[in-house]
Parts: C-alpha cells; structure tokens; sequence
C-alpha cells in the first residue's frame, strides 16, 4: 500500500499527493460530467460519457472512503465529498421526465390519492351536507341567523328582505362580458382556499374542519333564503352546475388537509415523521388535483352558468360531471389497480 | 454513542449514506441562509409582480373602449388573475422540480432541497412542501392585515393568532433538523450544496524540503492543528502565516530564518508525513491534547 504509485526517483511525500495522482483525471472528468447534468440534462452526454458515468462515480465515492482514513489533507477530502454529493444526486435523485410524470398523475396517482382518502372525503361531503342543513333549518326557524352566517360582501343583496323578482334576477341575469375574468377569478379564490384548507391540516385539522362546517352553512344559508321564497330548485339547479365539482374538490382538499392532521395526531404504528410523511404525499397529490377540478368549477361557473338558464340543463350538466368525477376516482383505478402502486 | 444521544450535536452535518454504503455528511442549510433564500424569492416575486402589472396597466391603457379593446382587457385580466396564481403557487415549486432543486434564492445561497431518504425528489413532496407555505406565511401575515384593519377592538385575539401562527414561521428553529413544517411533512430537508473546484496540491510531487525538523517538533501537533495550517496555509493571508509561523518556532524551539511561508510549507509536509506515518500503523493523533 506504501509503494509508489508513480515511476518517478524521488517518491511523493504524503498520501494526498500520490492520491492525487492516481485519480485526479477521474475526479475532474466526474466533475465535469456532472457540471454538465446541472446545467443542461442528461441528454447532453454523449454515449461514452454515460458509459464512464456509473464507473466514475464509483471510483470517486472510493476516493472519498479511501481519502478519509489515510489522507489528512482536508481541501482533498471536502473536494471530494462535495463531487459525491453532486453525482450521487444527479443518479440517484433525478427527476422523471416532466411529460411522464404528468401521465402517471393523471393515470394513477392522482385517482389513487384521492380513492384512499375516501373516509375523510365522505366525513367532509357529510360534514358539508349537514352544515347546510343546520343552516337551513336555523334561517327557516329565525331569518336573522342569515346575517351572522353570510357576510355581507358575499350576499350581494341576497338576503332574506330580497323580493322574489331581485332573487329571481339574481339567478338569471345573462351576462355577456367578463365571463372569462369571472372564471379565471373564481378558479383562483377558490383553488387558494383549497390550499389552504389542505396547509391547515398541519394543525390537528381543527381549522380544516371548521373552514369545511363554514363552507357548508354558507351553502345552506344561500339555499334557504331562495327556499322561502318558492326557488329552491331553481337555486339547486343554480348551484349544481359548477356545486358539485366545487364542493367536491373543496371536500377532498378538506380530506387531505385531516389526512397530514390526523397522520401527525395519530400515527398509529408508524414514527410519527414516517406517517406525517406518508400522509403528506398522498394528500399532496389530491390537492395539486382539486386545483384543476377547481378549474373545471371555475368554467362551469363563469361561463356556463352565465350563458345556460335552463334549470334542466343547469341539473343536468352538473349530475353528469359528477358521475364523471366519482367514475374517474373509484372505478377507474380498479382496473390499474395491479399495475398501479 | 451514549453520549451523542444525551447531546444532540450541534453542528448541522448529517451522515447520509449512499447504497454503496459511503457516509456522504451533508450538511444542511442553516436558518439565516434559508431566511435569506426565501427573501431573495420573495423580492423577486413582488418585482415581477410590480412590472407586469404595471406592464398589464399600460397595455390596458392604450386600447379605447371599443368592442376589441374590452376583449383585450378581458384577455389581460385573465392572464393577470392566472398569473398571479401561479407566481403565488408555482414559483417554488416549479423550480424546485427541476434538476437543480432550487429556486433562485436557494441557489444565490447554495442551497437545494433533498428527500431526506435519499431517493428522488417527487412531484408530490415538493407540492406538499410548498403548500405549507399558506400556513407559514400567508397565514402570520394575514392576522397581521387583520390586525391593521381592525384597529384595537381586537388586538388581544389578533396577538393570540399571531403567535399560534408564528408557530409554523419559527418552526425550523424548534427542531435541529433545521425543518420547515412542509419539510416534515414532504420528507425534505434542505443541504447545502457547495461546488469548490479541486484545490491545490500544497506538498505536490516535485517538492523539494529545505528544512528538517526533529522528532519533538514533529510531535508537537495532531491532525486538528495540522488542517488549521492547511486553511491558513490555502488563504494566504500574511499577518496570519507570520503568526503562526512564529508560534511554531516557539513551541518547536527553532531559529527564524525569515521565510514565514516557507518555513510553514515545509513544516505541514513533515507534519502530515509523520502524522500519516502513523495511520499507517493504526495511530491517529487528533489533536494536541491527544498522546
């Protein structure tokens, strides 16, 4: 192991400088290589260079190994941690391709997500559904409720003192300008608050749960205030054609937010890292679905429900994007199901 | 190893194990590098959300209020509205996904984000880890709107608010793992990831000593004190060698001959040949209070 590694009469002094030797030309092609995967990808390497990649990388992580038990030159020994570090993230660390990514999310991982959440989903829908019947039966009780329920930005002039007629108006003014800012604007509140309500998760999931309780008295409220006024399926029709994707995209956002607070509450019998962990991925992906549920929503709304005024349509448009959605969810991934994970 | 877990340690390097079962020791990225990463983030956003809404407000201006100037209007307002979005969502994490697993800020500060097992960095952990941001962020801030709006009325609520939600701001600092909320909960962490080039060979193979030293000066420093004359022999900073140089001589008990640098060079080659000499014979000395 002491023999001179090099031909020359006079032997190097210490370790590194034989190291060096030996091995620099390695370490500066690695170094090289990976540069070049940084900055561009790993389509820019020629044939050979991806050959040499494995066989490289091996051999500096073997420098390194060695360097740090017989060599005290410390410069060597950071140089060459920090070139194992670089490569051993563009092996072992590399991304799929974008456009293969976008096909498994669409193809497994966003339906599978979404499927085992089904528990927290359906507590949400229930939650949601049973909020606004709370709602419903407070207003109908003492309409005064409506005021501490619904603020009074969002009411817009639909309370329980509106005429019929201004209701009614309410329902059926046809616009015909600013539908796409209308839609755009929505798709962004909304998908905000499906963020959000995930993000709040972290907390035990109180706040996920009330902002979901929230979310349906305000839906129970609006529904009340119509009801009494002889519009209830008028306003259901109103509220189905974008409602159903709305309200099911903001109830799986709701799930995946009690998902990372019931994971970190209760990890059961993973560590409680592992579970947080375990939980935040599944929930991730849900999430990043309901923003585009929340974009389909935000067109239903914005320009559909503005441009169709017939009840029937308004139903019917909503009942079978929802059966789409709930085909898409749970019957969709019992075909892939073996493949899938 | 007792002892390590009465004490966590202090400094933050990390073992990390490659398959080939290499410890790699990450170190991970501290608290002010993050904080600045995230304001060098933050400034550039509010920038290239001033500019294009200046640059969307001009546009709009110089269309009239006929039919073709509200389209385009409209069409402005769309793309502002999604725009925004995505600046406020997708800024982080669309760098992220990149190869380089970081965002601009991160890579001024030399920082990328890594799953903390080592395998590749998911679509769904960087999502997850981003979206926490609401509650780090949006949230704090939004009591603190809150509480300008309000005035007094409620300022003992907004106070208690605000402190829950500093929770989630300061969090990285409650744990010595240096995380974020979205990094526990993506499985992240954040290292640093600095890019030295080879430095130079301070012995090199054509060295000639001009000096020798006896076995007592050569006895008088360990491997700590050996790396300290490596870094300050690498800086090159002279008040630093002629200090140096003459504790050594000192201690070593050795005439000045006036060349501090050389003296040094000569001493770190004898230095590190000796302090090899005995690795190779299963002797390593650490430091000086070591025997």
């Amino acid at each position: 192991m002491n023999a001179p590694l090099v031909g020359s009469s006079e032997a190097p002094r210490v370790n590194a400088t034989r190291f060096r030797q030996a091995h620099e030309a390695d370490w500066l092609q690695l170094e090289h290589i990976v540069g070049r995967m940084e900055k561009r990808s790993i389509r820019s390497l020629s044939d050979d260079e991806l050959l040499a990649l494995p066989a490289l990388y091996r051999t500096t992580l073997s420098s390194l190994s060695v360097a740090r038990d017989t060599s005290l030159d410390r410069g060597l020994v950071t140089y060459l941690e920090q070139l194992c570090t670089r490569a051993y993230f563009q092996i072992y660390g590399v991304q799929t391709p974008a456009g293969r990514q976008i096909t498994r999310f669409f193809a497994h991982s966003w339906p599978n997500a979404v499927r085992s959440l089904w528990r927290e989903t359906l507590f949400c829908v229930v939650l949601t559904f049973g909020a606004a019947l709370l709602a419903y039966l407070l207003i109908r009780s003492d309409p005064s409720w409506y005021y501490s329920i619904i603020p009074e930005g969002l009411a817009g002039g639909r309370d329980p003192a509106s005429t019929p007629d201004a209701l009614r108006e309410t329902l059926y003014a046809k616009q015909k300008d600013w539908l796409g800012v209308f839609a755009a604007f929505l798709f962004t509140h909304n998908s905000q608050i499906a963020i959000f309500s995930f993000a709040l998760g972290f907390a035990f999931a109180v706040p996920t749960v009330l902002l979901i309780l929230y979310n349906g008295l305000m839906l129970g409220a609006f529904f009340s205030v119509f009801a009494a006024k002889g519009l209830g399926p008028n306003v259901a029709a109103w509220l189905a054609i974008h409602g159903t994707t709305e309200i099911f995209a903001i109830c799986i956002s709701g799930a995946a937010g009690i998902r990372i607070g019931m994971a970190i509450a209760f990890p059961g019998r993973e560590s409680r890292m592992d579970a947080a962990v375990h939980a935040g991925r599944t929930a991730a992906t849900a999430m990043a679905g309901t923003v585009i549920m929340l974009a389909v929503a935000g067109l239903l709304e914005g320009v559909g429900r503005q441009t169709i005024l017939n009840d029937g349509f308004r139903l019917l448009i909503g009942v079978a994007v929802l059966i789409g959605w709930l085909a898409y969810f749970y019957a969709w991934p019992l075909r892939s199901a073996g493949r899938g994970n | 190893m007792a002892t390590r877990a009465n004490k966590p340690p202090r400094s933050l390097k990390r073992s990390f194990i490659t398959p080939e079962g290499v410890d790699l020791q990450l170190e991970l990225g501290s608290a002010g590098s993050r904080a600045g990463a995230f304001m060098i983030d933050f400034i550039i956003m509010t920038v290239i959300l001033v500019v294009v809404t200046i640059g969307a407000f001009y546009l709009g201006s110089t269309v009239g209020f006929d039919k073709s100037g509200n389209a385009v209007l409209q069409f402005l307002a769309v793309l502002w509205l999604i725009g925004f979005f995505i600046l406020r969502n997708g800024w982080f994490s669309l760098f992220e996904i990149g190869s380089r697993g970081a965002t601009p800020g991160k890579r001024l500060m030399g920082l990328r984000v890594v799953a903390r097992d080592g395998a590749r960095l998911t679509g769904a952990a960087v999502i997850a880890r981003n979206a926490m941001r609401e509650i780090e962020i949006f949230l704090p801030l939004s009591f603190l709107g809150a509480q300008a709006a309000e005035g007094t009325a409620d300022t003992f609520l907004v106070l208690f608010a605000l402190l829950w939600s500093g929770i989630f701001l300061f969090f990285p600092l409650f744990n010595r793992d240096r995380l974020r909320v979205g990094d526990l909960v993506a499985g992240t962490w954040v290292v640093h990831s600095a890019r030295g080039g080879l430095s130079a060979d301070l012995v090199g193979a054509a060295y000639q000593p001009r000096r020798t030293f006896p076995a007592a000066a050569l006895n008088l420093y360990g491997v700590y004190e050996l790396q300290t004359l490596e870094e300050v022999l690498r800086n090159e900073n002279p008040d630093a060698i002629v200090t140096v140089a003459h504790t050594i001589r000192a201690k070593a008990d050795l005439p000045d001959d006036g060349d501090d640098y050389g003296f040094l060079s000569d001493y770190y080659a004898a230095l590190c040949a000796h302090l090899e000499a005995g690795l190779m014979v299963g002797r390593r000395r650490d430091s000086k209070f070591a025997d």
